[in-house]
């Protein structure tokens, strides 16, 4: 018996069904109802940027803290399902994946081959896709720049429906754009990423203790032409003289034969660790100003001694967070704010003192602050600037945002600007001005995607494109 | 090295079962009507596991080409020493409940291309006296339901046919086993109702393959659909054509 007559029902190439979802970022806030897709081939992708139907956004990994990877009553297609690698080469270190593949897997496959990523953000959860629409940065940014600095290319597909190979050489404005653009050019499609080599899974540094925030930048610039990796949890409840202590974490991959005999065995294998998990969202009151005081303080009272020579496996130094799952819940049902900002090397230290003790007088504590030096940067739209950047966390509480604003003028004032992919309220104004560049950016946008077919919540919330 | 011929291989658990059967160094075939994404999946698993892995198309309800098809795959692998059966849609119920033809597909599409490539592969196999079949079955094949009977029949008769497959063949020493499936997140389940209970493929995948290994026969993935469809089966069909399930 021959099927030829008889038609076989195939949703093959169709574009599958929205499921009316919604969704958040990392952060929680906002939560907003979007028509969420995900294709588990190619070819549905194809036909769902191909319809007309509304507006659209690539979602990775969802690890974007505000409404950057949010749509509200438009498309979504979350692209975690396209995560098939392609191709490695040793001799180049350059490995070719889909956008969805996550640092993660490249780690979990690459690093026992003795390869890393060059780049790595403070969670290993994040896809190739995301890591390049935020150009997202790491610990070892005043060395290796931002992540595009080891993307070789990737290739766009467009909202026409071509796909276009971007590079620093083939269309270098859509790969300029690209980088840094929020997701906003297209979707990025496979990525040729450069590793970098490592002989071990280990880092061996120091850990200094600042007593304050010019001690904390001294070490800093003592220590960075050395260390390949430099951040610093800063103690943001402490004041007047103790303002801006800090531990600073410094580090460089260990090689192979600096390594007590018993582990040059295997140099990649790190035992595993219990990973609790927070089971449900903490009451709003869980984090105030005392359990915040007292954990900052807790924490910088447990590293005793000025510096201390330490090895730290590779999970445990870049990773700290991913060892407790779902930690974003210890923020409550109404989420978090994260807020992150860079002054120009001559304003950090005025800035940093002026948003600390704005802090402090606010008595909105952040739970865990991290502060670090950044390097050189390319990229249009990219984030980050040569000087001081301070992360901070904000559980969502009445007038925060107001006090955020404030915030932002004062970062303004100094010539600095505020993370994007972390934002989920800066007003459009604020991020014009911060972002001298965006004409530029526009320019390129209008001409890949003259209809804006490619949008997001994030981008008609701070005008990255006409109404 | 096992050389395993892997049936609908598009299908997120098709993939991980590959991966798990690549990673324990088999030497793997992939077919899928849709070659372009089985070639990505195969590369996928070479890169990330070092494996040999070979891809090339299938249509499950080409019963003409099916003889072909497992000789070609056969000789590309070297041997057959597994067959795991992967394929299959939940095609267009409500359409099938009515049109005779989008009836007929579904059914060709989860069994009768099922029984033609098993009758072929059991023939190898069984000639061969070692190796072992993996075949996905659902838990809606268990009693026929309102909502999905199209569906369901074409399941319930792969599993008979399956079980009675496993006697025949474990005069030869080869393992047959049935997975009844619940529901999985995946593009067949995206956006229904009733998600309550559903598993990530990872967890299913995982589930199947430690399965495998201890040579189950019958296994409800995950284990709750046992006892859930143990009370289903039992609920009297006065009552139970009356339910919305």
């Amino acid at each position: 018996m021959s099927s030829a007559a008889i038609p076989i029902s195939t949703s093959a190439g169709s574009s599958g069904r929205p499921k009316r979802a919604k969704l958040s970022g990392w952060g929680r806030y906002p939560a907003l109802d979007c028509d969420l897709y995900r294709p588990e081939k190619f070819s549905e992708l194809a036909s769902i940027v191909a319809s007309n139907a509304s507006s659209i956004l690539a979602r990775g990994a969802g690890r974007a803290y505000g409404d950057a990877a949010l749509n509200a009553d438009n498309r979504v297609v979350d692209l975690t399902r396209l995560d098939r690698m392609i191709s490695f080469d040793p001799p180049s270190a350059t490995l070719s994946a889909e956008a969805g593949v996550t640092l993660s897997e490249i780690i979990d496959v690459f690093l026992p081959r003795g390869f890393f990523p060059a780049v790595v953000p403070g969670t290993r959860y994040v896809t190739l896709g995301g890591s390049i629409a935020a150009d997202i940065h790491g610990k070892s940014h005043h060395r290796d720049s931002s992540f595009a600095r080891q993307v070789k290319s990737f290739n766009l597909l467009l909202a026409s429906g071509e796909i276009r190979r971007c590079s620093r050489e083939e269309n270098a404005d859509f790969f300029w754009a690209t980088v840094g653009g929020m997701g906003l050019t297209g979707v990025i499609l496979e990525v040729e990423l450069e590793l970098r080599r490592v002989e071990s899974a280990w880092l061996e540094g120091e850990e200094i203790r600042a007593p304050n925030l010019d001690a904390a930048l001294e070490a800093f610039e003592r220590t960075d032409s050395q260390y390949d990796n430099s951040v610093a949890w800063i103690d943001c409840a402490s004041g007047a003289g103790k303002l801006g202590r800090s531990i600073l974490t410094v580090a460089n991959f260990a090689p192979r034969n600096s390594l007590p005999p018993a582990m040059r065995q295997e140099p990649f294998a790190i035992q595993p660790k219990f990973q609790p998990s927070v089971p449900f969202d903490l009451p709003n009151f869980a984090l105030n100003p005392l359990t915040v005081r007292t954990f900052n303080a807790a924490i910088y009272a447990m590293h005793r001694g000025n510096a201390r020579p330490k090895r730290f496996d590779y999970q445990s130094f870049f990773f700290p967070l991913d060892s407790i799952h779902n930690w974003n819940r210890i923020y409550g049902k109404r989420g978090f704010v994260q807020y992150q900002c860079v002054w120009p090397e001559t304003e950090s230290r005025a800035g940093l003192i002026e948003t600390l003790e704005a802090i402090g007088a606010s008595r909105r504590g952040s739970f865990l602050t991290v502060l670090k030096k950044f390097g050189a940067q390319d990229g249009i739209l990219s984030f980050p600037m040569p000087g001081y950047t301070l992360a901070l966390d904000f559980p969502v509480a009445d007038g925060l945002m107001e006090f955020l604003d404030r915030l932002d003028a004062m970062v303004l004032a100094r010539g600095g600007r505020v993370y994007l992919a972390k934002d989920a309220r800066m007003r459009p104004e604020t991020f014009h001005a911060m972002y001298p560049n965006l004409p530029r950016w526009q320019q390129i946008k209008a001409s890949i995607d003259p209809n804006h077919r490619f949008s997001s919540s994030l981008a008609r919330r701070a005008m990255m494109i006409p109404a | 090295m096992a050389k395993v011929l892997i049936l609908g291989a598009t299908s997120p658990i098709a993939r991980l079962l590959a991966a798990h059967f690549a990673e324990d160094g088999a030497t793997l075939y992939l077919a899928a009507r849709d070659t372009a994404e089985a070639a990505k999946i195969a590369t996928d698993i070479s890169v990330r596991t070092g494996a040999v892995v070979h891809s090339g198309a299938f249509d499950a309800a080409d019963f003409a080409t099916h003889a072909d098809f497992i000789e070609r795959a056969a000789q590309k692998l070297g041997a057959l020493d597994g067959v795991v059966l992967c394929f299959g849609t939940l095609g267009e119920e409500d359409a099938a409940q009515i049109d005779p033809n989008a009836a007929l597909a579904t059914i060709h599409q989860n069994f009768t291309g099922a029984v033609s490539l098993m009758t072929l592969a059991a023939h190898r196999l069984e000639e061969q006296k070692r190796g072992f079949m993996i075949v996905i079955g659902s838990v809606a094949g268990d009693r026929g339901r309102a909502r999905n009977y199209v569906y369901g029949s074409a399941k319930a008769g792969l599993h008979t046919f399956t079980q009675g497959l496993r006697g025949r063949m474990a005069r030869a020493g080869v393992h047959v086993m049935t997975v009844k499936l619940g529901t999985v997140d995946t593009r067949m389940t995206w956006g229904r109702e009733g998600t309550l209970l559903t598993i990530s493929p990872t967890r299913a995948a995982d589930s199947i393959y430690a399965a495998y290994r201890r040579k189950a026969e019958v296994v409800y993935v995950p284990w709750f659909w046992r006892p859930i469809m143990g009370i289903v089966k039992l609920i009297p069909e006065r009552m139970f054509k009356r339910t919305r399930f």
